[in-house]
């Protein structure tokens, strides 16, 4: 592994995972190139990326950085035109699209932006969804799909349908769908964009519950006050990697806390305070 | 894990993919009422119109059946017949039946029990000074009795002397007492035919046969000795009415008058029959072929509202991959193999179909019912359980093809550009 592993990113140095533990995404050399009549548009230019068992990263990047094209490569719903992309341990680029599902099955939670829950469905049945398309938990899947509801604080909510639950219970929904296969990977695709301020707060720290228990999470927004949860920030530009810093080490995060600690605040933190003067008064 | 569950895992897996896609169907059906139950209309009326046409069909087959049967099944008739290619030299008087012939086939054909020549004419009837025209008068031998079932109500039939001495003696059936007037019991009663006077020895019976159209109660009948008719008439033509021993031996009742015949009229080997045969078997073998006609046509009809029925379900399956295009990206991104998203929406197409189908069934069954309770003659109408289960068949079939394209559009549908549909 250590062979492997001689890119030289500031992630590399001893993080809070350690320098011992074992890699859940190994990138190197990867291009996308995407063909749009006679243009050849470049996604995607040598991006090498390694992420270690129980980080937690989030990857930003303006439009059109290719932060999308690495977040679909990265949850394998499309192949790497060249590069290599071992993800816990399979070569990913040498598969077809069957075994592809099955490693987004297996391997990989997805966490959408619009939460993408199936409207006539109850949250266990959603959350009971990808053990449909395995065989694995062919006995347990209903006893599985409690326990992760459990886990994400919807014990009560099994029975609901989507739309009788708030945005913030969806998403949590969503992200007890994501976990019933034990991934090895948590991939979140702008998972607050359709959230409020307060709900919002509400799942990053369901995420930094999670990532406090050892789940490997990685997610894509531009929203720098989510980004600060991740303890490492990856930033993209023009299909490259532009900068791979801890969070506290990142020069762009740090200069934002400085604008924001002269200016109004984040809108995060003033979410929290609320809910804590909230919570007082009550108290 | 245990043995038991790597066993039958995949098999449990398969399984419960089917059940709960089959169920999402019916969920998608329900939900979408007004929609799918227009999607299933014409399969419904195809499958509905076919098994009801299917159910009559049976009903006029057991009822047809039922009259022959009254009818009798042994019987036959022949004629003389001049073939389309001796029709310049023979002549129809050349070819007709001879009382002669009669007696050699009786004497010689062992199949044949009883025989009885028919000849029939209309006739000016005059009795007590009242004049009934064109009454029908046909000329027989004693056995027809015998043979078409019909016994003396009153007095008695033709004796052998009244065929020997050309006597005229007649009988007559209750529509032509009515008609002519006559006594309740005519016996003893002369009666006048074609200006000669006939004593009337007897009433007899009349056969209800509605569908057959012969000797209906409303048709007036009167019977002389087959002799006595000739002679009065030497011109009328000849048929014969003949009874076998044994239905089950038609042909071989047919094969041996055709050679006694041929024989007896010199026929050469290669020279058509100068005479007809035909018998309750071949009537019944022609109703068959017009039924079996009308099923086929049916089965056409059904086939072609299966592939209107079938277009209608491909466009809705269409319009649904098309609405549903994140919830597939969804699945495939959660895991969902391409064929099993296929498998989807195949299944969810044959359900569609299936449960058309079953609809029109019982709508055909219904229709059925109706018939066989409102339509005296229907009442053995029914649909027999091999169309049900090959109206199922091909709903089933209708909806594998028509659902076909469908999903395989939904299979190979790309998961990253199906998410972000709108």
């Amino acid at each position: 592994m250590s062979a492997t592993t001689a890119i030289p990113t500031q992630a590399d140095a001893p993080a809070r995972a350690g320098a011992a533990a074992p890699a859940t995404i190994e990138i190197r050399g990867l291009h996308k190139v995407y063909k749009i009549g006679e243009e050849r548009v470049h996604a995607l230019r040598d991006v090498d990326l390694t992420i270690r068992r129980n980080e937690f990263v989030a990857i930003m990047g303006a439009s059109g950085s290719g932060k999308s094209t690495l977040m679909n490569i990265l949850g394998c719903l499309d192949g790497a035109t060249k590069g290599a992309y071992v993800l816990n341990g399979r070569p990913t680029h040498k598969m077809g699209m069957g075994r592809l599902a099955r490693v987004r099955n297996e391997e990989i939670g997805f966490i959408f932006q619009s939460f993408e829950l199936l409207p006539r469905a109850s949250a266990l049945k959603n959350v009971m969804l990808p053990m449909l398309y395995s065989a694995k938990h062919l006995f347990s899947a209903r006893r599985r799909a409690k326990r992760s509801l459990e886990m994400v604080g919807l014990a009560d909510r099994m029975g609901h349908k989507p739309n009788q639950l708030s945005g913030g219970q969806r998403q949590r929904v969503a992200v007890a769908r994501a976990l019933v296969n034990d991934p090895a990977l948590l991939l979140a695709d702008e998972p607050t964009g359709n959230l409020d301020s307060k709900t919002t707060v509400e799942i990053i720290d369901l995420f930094r519950e999670l990532h406090a228990s050892g789940q490997t999470i990685v997610i894509v927004t531009h929203e720098e006050d989510v980004a600060g949860h991740a303890e490492r920030i990856v930033r993209l530009r023009d299909g490259e990697v532009m900068s791979d810093y801890p969070t506290n080490d990142d020069p762009v995060h740090q200069d934002w806390i400085e604008r924001m600690a002269s200016g109004q605040g984040s809108r995060l933190e003033a979410a929290r305070d609320e809910t804590a003067s909230v919570e007082g008064a009550e108290a | 894990m245990n043995p038991f569950r790597i066993f039958f895992a995949p098999l449990v897996f398969i399984l419960r993919l089917c059940v709960q896609t089959a169920f999402l169907a019916i969920g998608q059906i329900f939900s979408r009422f007004v929609r799918s139950s227009l999607t299933m209309f014409g399969i419904i009326i195809g499958v509905a119109v076919v098994i009801g046409t299917i159910g009559g069909l049976t009903g006029m087959k057991g009822f047809v059946l039922k009259e022959f049967e009254t009818f009798g099944a042994r019987k036959m008739f022949m004629w003389g017949y001049v073939p389309e290619d001796m029709r310049t030299t023979v002549s129809w008087s050349d070819v007709k039946l001879t009382t002669y012939e009669a007696n050699i086939i009786l004497e010689r054909a062992p199949s044949i029990e009883k025989l009885s020549p028919i000849c029939s004419m209309r006739m000016d009837a005059n009795y007590d000074g009242k004049l009934v025209r064109g009454v029908d008068v046909s000329g027989i031998w004693p056995d027809w009795h015998d043979i078409e079932d019909r016994q003396m109500i009153f007095g008695r039939p033709f004796s052998r002397i009244d065929i020997e001495e050309n006597r005229q003696v007649c009988f007559v059936n209750a529509a032509a007492v009515d008609e002519m007037k006559l006594d309740t019991d005519p016996t003893g009663d002369y009666l006048q035919l074609g200006g000669r006077r006939f004593l009337i020895v007897g009433l007899v019976e009349t056969k209800d046969l509605q569908f057959m159209g012969n000797g209906g109660d409303a048709q007036s009948e009167v019977f002389i000795p087959f002799e006595t008719h000739k002679m009065m008439n030497p011109y009328t033509w000849t048929n014969f009415l003949l009874q076998m021993t044994d239905p089950e031996q038609a042909a071989d009742a047919e094969a041996s008058i055709r050679f006694i015949l041929r024989k007896h009229r010199n026929l050469d080997p290669e020279a058509e029959d100068t005479f007809q045969i035909r018998m309750l078997q071949s009537v019944i073998e022609q109703f068959n072929v017009m039924a079996n006609g009308i099923t086929l046509v049916a089965s056409i009809i059904v086939g072609f509202t299966l592939l209107v029925g079938g277009v209608g379900i491909m466009n809705i399956m269409l319009a649904s991959v098309s609405e549903r295009t994140r919830e597939i990206g969804l699945r495939k991104a959660v895991g969902a193999q391409p064929l099993v998203v296929l498998l989807q929406f195949l299944i969810e197409a044959v359900v569609l179909c299936v449960v058309g189908g079953a609809i029109g069934v019982l709508i055909g069954m219904g229709i059925v019912t109706l018939l066989r309770q409102l339509v005296s003659w229907m009442s053995e109408a029914a649909v027999p359980p091999g169309w049900i289960i090959l109206a199922f068949g091909a709903c089933g079939f209708c909806g594998v093809v028509s659902g076909m394209f469908p999903a395989i559009k939904a299979a190979s549908l790309n998961p990253i550009n199906a998410l972000r549909h709108e």
